[in-house]
């Protein structure tokens, strides 16, 4: 492999990676702060797609598309999160009730898809200010991949003012910590996991939006895309912003490289990936180790 | 008294599943009963590891789509004269498969079981999906032989299916009767309790996540010569997705519950799949009523002319969820 296929290679990679980490992270954070498994993340990501889609119907402008898609993903997702996955919180043998719930989730909301847009494939073109590319040396980068590249970052950026320098981003911490002794010292901690599950969800819907333009959209898109995700999750760590971010990197050079290399095993190698790290370090790369392993 | 209640499922189960055979439905509803007879029997051997032992696994596809490809693969390529021994093989492959996932995936305890069983499972779909030559790809097999005495009329295959699952479940439900079966329910209530009397819950999880295994195949070959086609989706997430429902929906601290939840899902997709596409929208709205108002499934509603638990059973069950 010479050099400008590996750098080309090695960009693609980072752009499928940052878009892995927006809804990856958003995975994590309702892990780490509601406690849930969002088996139904995948489709806040497809909801955000297909919002999207719409609005650029009305008024062409993937800009509006961007916005609506994401703010309405979150909507959904706090909606969801309000009315029927709060009630189950504490309920003994949890773990398995919300794998359910969330699993229902993707049933409904997938087919609530399927029967608004229909089937059929559909394509969200790239906004014209992206749709070129430009030289490093000898590689050519698309503008678009460079600017999922650029949000990814931006959005790491905030989420890490957010969670560490701000006051509210403390409490998200500490409910992510000890849920009780903070709703002791009075902070609403139902609309603190409300609000993370919002904001969460329409990090998955941003994704969507983003991704869009460079695949088809489909109404089987989250569920793709939801497997990517939890791999990514269980490799970085539960809950683990940091570990999300480093277990994008790994699985979307995997990937990039993958379809290379072999490309008919590209997601075998994902889940080889997965359960290697599953057997090593069961937490998670970047999580401390557990105490009571067998 | 105490023994008819016992076997009162047992009688329900035999005059329902023979007297259809009697009433004679057609084709196409004796095909539908011999479905959910087969997945029946899915759902009864992934309870005995999800209901019974609290293991949470969404891997069981691949057991099953061992079953289905080992059972499917050698009747296809050696005649369907042995096809019962076809069925058992992919039991014992399912059971071999099982101990090395088990060995390692137990290790690992709650969601991180979960998604190191899916791990797996997807990566044999991946597998499957793409080893075209071996498996037939995302095409699967088609036009699977079954031996003589089982073409023809759907209700000879229906009554082979009826005869196997009702002696798997028979098995199944002796298990889960036994000594073992007890130990089982023990380290769902209380993994901690059962180190302290000296028995190993990583030995006997194994176990169960084997059996459990075992009878899964047996139902995935079952399947394979239902329809005579197999193809990869039946190793997909979904397939595992669809034992935890079919054992929440039927009721998963039962032991028949999870044959009801088969013939809800089954049905439902039949009639619902009938007049729209979107029976999946269905499946997920009931997935959402149980979850929501009967956590404890169909059969474990408390009806209020039912058995009243006693108070020293509620105690137990008290005692035993709080953990440590």
């Amino acid at each position: 492999m010479d050099l400008t296929t590996f750098v080309s290679q090695f960009i693609s990679g980072l752009s499928v990676a940052m878009l892995l980490f927006l809804i990856a992270s958003g995975l994590t954070l309702i892990f780490g702060v509601v406690n849930v498994l969002n088996f139904a993340h995948g489709s806040f990501y497809l909801l955000g797609t297909y919002f999207a889609y719409q609005s650029m119907q009305f008024f062409d402008n993937f800009w509006l598309g961007l916005i609506v898609g994401t703010v309405c993903a979150g909507v959904v997702g706090m909606i969801v999160e309000f009315f029927f996955l709060k009630r189950i919180y504490g309920r003994a043998e949890e773990g398995a009730f919300q794998l359910l719930m969330t699993y229902a989730f993707i049933l409904i909301l997938d087919d609530m898809v399927k029967f608004i847009w229909g089937p059929e494939y559909k394509t969200i073109p790239k906004p014209e200010l992206l749709a070129g590319s430009f030289n490093i040396g000898s590689v050519v980068v698309p503008l678009y991949t460079l600017f999922i590249i650029v949000v990814g970052f931006v959005v790491v950026l905030l989420a890490w003012y957010f969670l560490m320098r701000t006051d509210k981003g403390k409490m998200v911490r500490a409910s992510s910590l000890d849920r009780e002794m903070l709703g002791l010292l009075g902070t609403n901690v139902p609309m603190i996991m409300t609000l993370v599950f919002g904001v969460a969800t329409a990090m998955g819907g941003l994704a969507g939006v983003m991704a869009a333009p460079l695949r088809t959209v489909t109404p089987g898109a989250g569920v793709e895309v939801i497997i990517d995700s939890l791999i990514v999750v269980v490799i970085g760590g539960f809950g683990n912003f940091w570990g999300a971010l480093l277990g994008a990197l790994i699985i979307g050079e995997v990937l990039s490289f993958g379809i290379l290399w072999m490309p008919e095993m590209a997601t075998v190698l994902t889940f080889i990936v997965m359960i290697v790290v599953l057997v090593i370090k069961p937490e998670g790369l970047l999580s401390p180790k557990a105490t009571g392993r067998k | 008294m105490k023994s008819l209640r016992q076997y009162l499922p047992w009688i329900l189960y035999f005059v329902f599943f023979l007297g259809v055979l009697a009433v004679n439905p057609g084709a196409h509803y004796t095909h539908l009963l011999a479905r959910v007879i087969i997945f029946g029997l899915y759902a009864v051997a992934f309870n005995l590891l999800f209901g019974r032992t609290g293991l949470v696994s969404f891997g069981h596809a691949l057991f099953y789509g061992i079953g289905a490809y080992i059972t499917g693969m050698l009747a296809k390529a050696s005649g369907p004269d042995l096809f019962l021994l076809y069925i058992l093989l992919g039991g014992i492959g399912a059971a071999i498969v099982s101990v090395f996932i088990g060995l390692l995936s137990l290790r690992l305890t709650g969601m991180f079981f979960t998604m190191l069983t899916l791990a797996f499972a997807q990566l044999a779909w991946g597998i499957t999906f793409k080893l075209y030559n071996f498996t037939g790809g995302d095409d699967g097999i088609q036009a699977i032989p079954k031996p003589a005495y089982l073409t023809g009329p759907v209700w000879k295959y229906y009554f082979f299916s009826f005869v196997v699952v009702t002696i798997c479940v028979f098995v199944i439900w002796r298990i889960s009767r036994s000594s073992f079966g007890m130990v089982l329910k023990g380290i769902r209530q209380n993994p901690g309790r059962i180190t302290f009397m000296g028995l190993n819950v990583y030995k006997n999880q194994l176990v169960a996540y084997i059996i459990s295994a075992f009878f899964t195949a047996i139902a995935g070959g079952l399947y394979a010569g239902l329809d005579g086609s197999i193809h990869p989706d039946m190793l997909h997430w979904p397939t595992s997705g669809n034992a935890i429902l079919m054992c929440t929906i039927g009721g998963m601290n039962t032991f028949f519950g999870p044959v009801i939840g088969a013939a809800i899902l089954t049905g439902l997709e039949e009639i619902v799949g009938k007049y729209t596409e979107y029976w999946s929208f269905s499946i997920g709205v009931v997935v959402l009523v149980v979850v929501l108002l009967f956590p404890r499934g169909l059969l474990g509603i408390k009806w209020p002319w039912g058995r009243k638990s006693t108070t020293e059973e509620k105690e137990t069950e008290v005692a035993c969820n709080t953990g440590d």
